[in-house]
């Protein structure tokens, strides 16, 4: 482990090509890790813009902010290529059946980032067509709070995603999914 | 009274109710049995030459009688005039004429007023649901007897557990 993967964990260094000394340099590494370290960094995420989060969300794919920077900058307009879906709005119920077929349709793995206080929790929207929540029909892997998030607290969520998908076991079969209505 | 609704109640006496202004903008109260031919006159008759309509709406008033109104807003672009046209039903027999005949962008307005209001269109070509689900079971969300939240519709879905 280099001194530099010790002062920021969950960051790993393949060669020091990236210090610029020109050094190639070999790392002894885990293979989940490897895995890990490329699904991290290769983030593709579905276009999903339901209301104004999106807005922030175009701002933060935009040059200024550059959500490339992490690797997430592909945005896909089919679920079949996507590996990230950031639900950025209020979820009426009669969107949730297409969210759950676009979800399905995706490959594993897959990650939901739930944008803004009305992907969460409905927000102030507790009325008769709004679902109150997007987890409570697919899986949420991490919440992003705001109304709308600022392109910077988008940018965290996709951080600390990052984070989780390297403490990830890659070689065991997953449980199937339970899910309660 | 303003011109037009002068003229109204001189040509039709019997539907002509009662007409308010108010800063400007007339509005007229028509009964239900001749709001349809009142529209084609303010459409048709050059002098009122109405030929645009900007919205229907709908209006619930759950301790009157005559629980529902609806609203015309028409506009003539020629005169540059507005004149908004109201009728009254009641809620066991709440049917208007439709205005779809007269202004063919009614359409869309009267099915959305169809939906959140449940109040029925004679003569429409298409009265199906237009913002919720075809199948929706609930009733009609605008009425002031709806519960803000529902009745459950929005916590159950039927699409979780058909795969597993």
């Amino acid at each position: 482990m280099t001194a530099d993967e010790k002062n920021s964990p969950g960051l790993i260094q393949v060669g020091h090509g990236h210090q610029k000394d020109g050094g190639t340099g070999i790392h002894l590494m885990t293979l989940e890790k490897a895995v890990n370290w490329a699904r991290k960094g290769s983030l593709w995420p579905m276009t999903f813009g339901l209301a104004c989060c999106a807005i922030e969300m175009i701002a933060a794919v935009s040059a200024r902010y550059d959500i490339d920077r992490y690797g997430a900058g592909v945005f896909r307009a089919s679920p079949r290529q996507s590996d990230l879906m950031i639900v950025a709005g209020t979820v009426c119920v009669r969107m949730a059946p297409v969210i759950r077929k676009i979800y399905d349709q995706m490959p594993e793995p897959r990650y939901v980032i739930a944008m803004g206080s009305c992907a969460t929790s409905g927000n102030i929207y507790d009325s008769y067509s709004v679902v109150q929540g997007v987890d409570r029909f697919v899986p949420v892997d991490m919440y992003v709070p705001g109304c709308p998030p600022t392109p910077e607290a988008l940018f965290d969520g996709i951080l600390k995603l990052q984070d989780r998908i390297m403490q990830r076991s890659v070689f065991y079969k997953k449980p199937p999914e339970v899910m309660k209505t | 009274m303003h011109p037009v609704a002068e003229r109204i109640q001189q040509v039709f006496p019997a539907g002509f109710q009662r007409a308010v202004e108010w800063r400007g903008d007339l509005a007229v109260q028509v009964s239900r049995e001749h709001i349809h031919e009142i529209c084609r006159y303010l459409h048709d008759n050059p002098d009122m030459d109405y030929d645009y309509i900007v919205h229907v709406s709908s209006v619930d008033w759950p301790d009157e009688a005559e629980r529902f109104e609806v609203v015309y807003e028409v506009y003539s672009i020629r005169r540059r005039a507005r004149i908004r046209v109201k009728t009254r039903v009641p809620e066991d027999d709440c049917i208007v004429d439709s205005m779809t005949n007269i202004w063919k962008g009614a359409d869309f307005m009267e099915r959305e007023v169809f939906d959140m209001m449940g109040i029925r269109f004679r003569n429409h070509p298409n009265l199906i649901r237009i913002l919720m689900p075809d199948d929706y079971p609930e009733g009609y969300p605008l009425r002031k007897d709806f519960p803000l939240r529902g009745k459950g519709w929005r916590d159950t879905f039927s699409f979780i557990g058909e795969k597993n």
